[in-house]
């Protein structure tokens, strides 16, 4: 076992200047939609001019670099302690190198720590011991708008008219896009967990965003209504900022997981068109970026 | 598209109509949440004692503010152990944090230009009206290429703030921008949130 502080501070960089390649061809194609000379076409221009920018110099994506949101899968044998001290040390390196905006701010005194290491929760650090030999890390940098814009319902939700199916589900959904505006930096991804408690509901929501944008729900009936949602909040009509325009959203990826019986929950996690994950793997000496 | 420069005048501000893209270019701040309170409280409403550097910021402020452009960002900034800032990614925040304090602002100030993302209410639609002033939406996100329109940051204010909160005086150059709130009490905004709330209606009830 080896100190990693180096390649975790080579997996934030990457995050937050290279934007995944799904990621962007379903921008590109989201811009192709819109009718020539619209405000929607020109912000996704304006969009897709900087993920190339960013990528080409190196610099943040989006200023708004996030809660840094790290899944650690460890073999046996890894110390968890030792993983969290140096995911700590890179992420205030990637603070110092500018690659993160400096985002830990104490909630009772309002200071801002300056390095971005906050306490156990900033940056979060989910780990979960798996077997075989390879070390995998999961970055997730979600940004604080959509993050806001994120949304939890306890079904049956009466206003609605939403029960506990999926098809109470697709209807609250929809709510949530159309609360959100355009103010989650639209075109949006919803992640979707159906079912947990209130805190693994939240969770399971941020780690349906990690499926690739071209990869369906393996479930013949979650991968419908992925569909249907995606087409559905996008004749909603929002549009790229709120401008009004054909793309919303830009997909939807559900998980289903187990509940109480007397609990339905349905959490929403609005990630915005700045979805900046990436995935590190780690065999002996070496060391991929995905 | 609109030429706009810094400070602008109110017959500038009156031509503009909502879905005009706009070139802006000047001197202008950022602020951002606790800027809004700090502002309101400390010299709107008077609910709170000046301290420290609070009367010679407010000086300079209001010089920049008079005609001017306040710019809802946190930038990621170059340069912070030398004073020799440098904007390294500069894209807009979310403008509804400040609605119940942006109206008064404008009044208070003779702001013209609020500039930010996802638009603003009903209380600063009237502001715009009064003052009058445009809401102004920058792309949200673009950070790295918004950054590429700052020539050079001249000055920054209550960095205790926070690098984020604080108020950097900067002088860009052609940031592309769009109108989406004008003096003449149109916004894209409520228009988009009501036709949108049209076709909820209609998808809720199939
Ligand atoms: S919502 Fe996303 S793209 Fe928009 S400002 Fe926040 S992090 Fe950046």
């Amino acid at each position: 076992m080896h100190d990693l502080t180096n390649a975790f501070l080579e997996l934030i960089r990457l995050t937050s200047t290279d934007l995944p390649t799904d990621v962007e061809q379903s921008l590109i194609e989201a811009r192709d939609r819109e009718s020539p000379g619209s405000a929607a076409k020109s912000a996704l221009d304006t969009v897709l001019q900087n993920v190339a920018m960013a990528r080409k110099n190196s610099t943040p994506i989006c200023q708004d670099t996030g809660t840094p949101i790290f899944y650690v899968q460890q073999p046996e044998g890894w110390s968890t302690q030792a993983l969290r001290e140096q995911i700590r040390t890179a992420v205030a390196e990637a603070t110092a190198r500018t690659y993160l905006r400096p985002n830990a701010v104490n909630a009772i005194t309002g200071l801002n720590s300056g390095n971005n290491l906050g306490d156990n929760a900033f940056p979060t650090i989910h780990f979960e011991e798996i077997k075989g030999d390879e070390l995998i890390v999961d970055l997730m940098l979600k940004g604080g708008g959509c993050e806001n814009v994120g949304v939890q319902y306890s079904l049956p939700e009466g206003r609605l008219g939403a029960g506990r199916d999926l098809e109470g589900v697709r209807k609250v959904v929809l709510n949530a896009v159309h609360q959100a505006q355009g103010r989650g930096c639209a075109p949006g991804v919803l992640g979707v967990a159906i079912g947990g408690d209130r805190g693994s509901s939240y969770y399971g929501s941020k780690e349906a965003l990690f499926r690739k944008m071209d990869e369906p729900n393996p479930d013949p009936q979650l991968a419908a209504l992925e569909e249907r949602l995606t087409e559905e909040a996008n004749q909603l009509g929002i549009g790229p900022m709120g401008f009004g325009g054909e793309t919303t959203v830009l997909g939807v990826k559900i998980k289903g997981m187990h509940r109480l019986p007397a609990s339905f929950f349905v959490s929403i996690s609005y990630m915005c068109w700045a979805h900046r994950r990436r995935r590190m793997t780690v065999r002996g000496s070496d060391i991929q970026y995905l | 598209m609109y030429n706009l420069s810094i400070p602008i005048s109110d017959e500038n501000i009156l031509q503009l109509k909502v879905g005009d893209s706009v070139s802006l270019s000047g001197v202008m701040i950022t602020g951002r949440d606790t800027v809004h309170k700090w502002m309101i409280e400390t010299f709107i409403k008077e609910t709170r004692q000046m301290e420290g550097d609070d009367l010679q910021v407010y000086q300079a402020i209001k010089r920049l503010l008079n005609g001017g452009a306040l710019y809802h960002c946190g930038p990621i900034v170059a340069g912070l152990e030398t004073g020799d800032y440098r904007f390294v990614a500069a894209g807009p925040t979310t403008s509804i944090r400040e609605e119940p304090y942006q109206g008064d602002i404008m009044r208070h100030f003779n702001l013209k230009a609020v500039i930010g993302k996802g638009g603003m209410g009903p209380k600063t639609l009237t502001a715009c009206h009064e003052v009058p002033g445009v809401y102004l939406h920058a792309i949200g996100g673009a950070a790295s290429l918004i950054a590429q329109s700052v020539q050079r940051v001249i000055d920054v204010h209550k960095l205790d703030f926070g690098v984020p909160e604080a108020m950097w005086v900067i002088e860009i150059k052609d940031l592309p921008l769009v109108v989406t709130m004008d003096a003449h009490n149109n916004s894209i905004h409520a228009e988009v949130e009501t036709r949108s709330m049209v076709e909820l209606e209609k998808l809720l009830a199939t």
